[in-house]
């Protein structure tokens, strides 16, 4: 596996390598820069010195700032999440309580997946994809999922409730967190039990005198059952679900965009300690909570029979 | 597309420990600087990696995910990657990316230092 084929300047000429470590034909079209390769002694450690020097933007001093840029962009710590003011049709079961995962803490194989569409022969800058992508992100989605969008938007430390087709006519509850939002780019971080154990970085950059969207997921699946589910078909409707993304959201700007696909296993072992996150599972969660409808129903019947005597 | 806006030191302490020290913003942009470095410091493989990040800029979630990838790329190798010098707001980011529970972070070079030669 080559891991600097994973820059976001380079392109993939083939199809979608569903399910397999091969990238296919990756060819790298432009480097950041120049790196220059050079080795001083450092006498007072007697080690050896090797300098990579990546090329520094044209201000070329580098100064320590008192507070850190990102500061405003990345999510408060929490320990777990908590849903506020969402409708009545949106179900916080599975995202309530629970806490964010990462690709770390997930099961399955680890995959970069990276989506992009050129947005060629419009006028529109990387921040103004970001603020439309930002404020009618479910729209560009597949029909019958659904986000629901905090009340804020989509801003650093937000939680959004998702209900998602999974096939067979089931439905599954969760959620996201909004990890990070900047002008250019936001991720949303997955809680315990969602599919993914990890984040989904949306972007928009200039390249070749047109702008970019693109969708990364650094993920893999949380417990045992998911990754089953994703190799019977489940990756490939996800990547369904991203192409057809991207393609909504050029159309959008009036482009009818041709949406390229890499996709690069970066650790192929399953992560057997995590396999208990199956406790978690929201799809089985899910579905008890909605064969249980007619228990709560006839019980809250009860009670406002009571109420009323 | 922006050009990256970081520089990595690479410094061989001994034959068990490599020091990379970043300076500037860590975002998908820094990937072929830290993956350079990373095939510097390799060379020849030692036990430990240790990630100076004092005088770290800006990181934003792409810069966090070359780090996962990074260290999926280190624990293959049966290596340890390290880290030291996060200030409190990026210790924050560490903790609530749960990076935290696969980098070990030391308050000092000569804290990791001591660590990876364990």
């Amino acid at each position: 596996m080559d891991m600097t084929s994973s820059s976001p300047n380079e392109s993939y000429d083939g199809q979608d390598s569903q399910d397999t470590n091969d990238v296919g034909d990756v060819r790298a079209t432009d480097t950041t820069g120049t790196t220059e390769t050079s080795t001083m002694p450092d006498a007072a450690q007697t080690s050896e010195v090797l300098e990579t020097v990546q090329t520094v933007q044209t201000s070329g001093v580098i100064a320590t700032p008192l507070s850190p840029r990102d500061a405003a962009n990345w999510a408060e710590m929490v320990s777990t999440l908590r849903v506020a003011h969402m409708p009545s049709d949106a179900v916080s079961l599975n995202v309530e309580g629970r806490r964010v995962v990462g690709p770390l803490q997930g099961f399955g194989k680890m995959w970069q997946k990276t989506f992009w569409v050129r947005l060629s022969g419009v006028q529109v800058t990387p921040a103004e994809v970001i603020t439309t992508w930002k404020e009618e992100f479910p729209t560009f989605w597949p029909k019958g999922n659904r986000f629901f969008k905090p009340l804020t938007g989509i801003a650093p430390g937000e939680v959004a409730v998702l209900s998602l087709k999974v096939g067979g006519g089931m439905r599954l509850s969760t959620g996201v967190l909004v990890l990070y939002a900047d002008d250019e780019s936001f991720t949303l971080m997955t809680p315990q039990g969602h599919v993914l154990a990890g984040w989904i970085t949306f972007s928009a950059y200039e390249e070749d005198g047109a702008t970019v969207a693109q969708a990364q997921l650094l993920i893999r699946a949380n417990d045992p059952l998911y990754e089953i589910g994703l190799l019977m078909g489940g990756h490939r409707q996800e990547n369904q679900f991203w192409i057809h993304t991207l393609s909504a959201l050029a159309a959008r700007f009036g482009v009818n965009g041709i949406v390229q696909t890499r996709q690069i296993c970066i650790d192929p072992r399953l992560q057997w300690r995590q396999a208990g996150n199956i406790w978690q599972n929201a799809a089985v969660r899910t579905t008890i909570y909605t064969l249980g409808a007619p228990a709560r129903w006839v019980r809250q019947l009860g009670r406002r029979g009571g109420n009323q005597l | 597309m922006p050009q990256a806006n970081v520089k990595m030191t690479v410094r061989r302490i001994n034959d068990s420990i490599s020091v990379i020290d970043i300076q500037g913003d860590v975002s998908a942009f820094a990937e072929h600087a830290l993956m350079d470095a990373y095939t510097q410091a390799n060379t020849p493989p030692p036990r430990a990696f240790i990630l100076n990040f004092t005088n770290l800029e800006y990181m934003n979630s792409s810069g966090i995910g070359l780090l996962v990838t990074l260290l999926i790329r280190v624990n293959r190798q049966k290596q340890r990657l390290l880290a030291y010098g996060l200030s409190e707001h990026y210790q924050h980011i560490f903790e609530l990316t749960r990076l935290n529970e696969a980098i070990s972070i030391y308050n000092s070079e000569a804290e990791a230092i001591a660590a990876g030669m364990a």
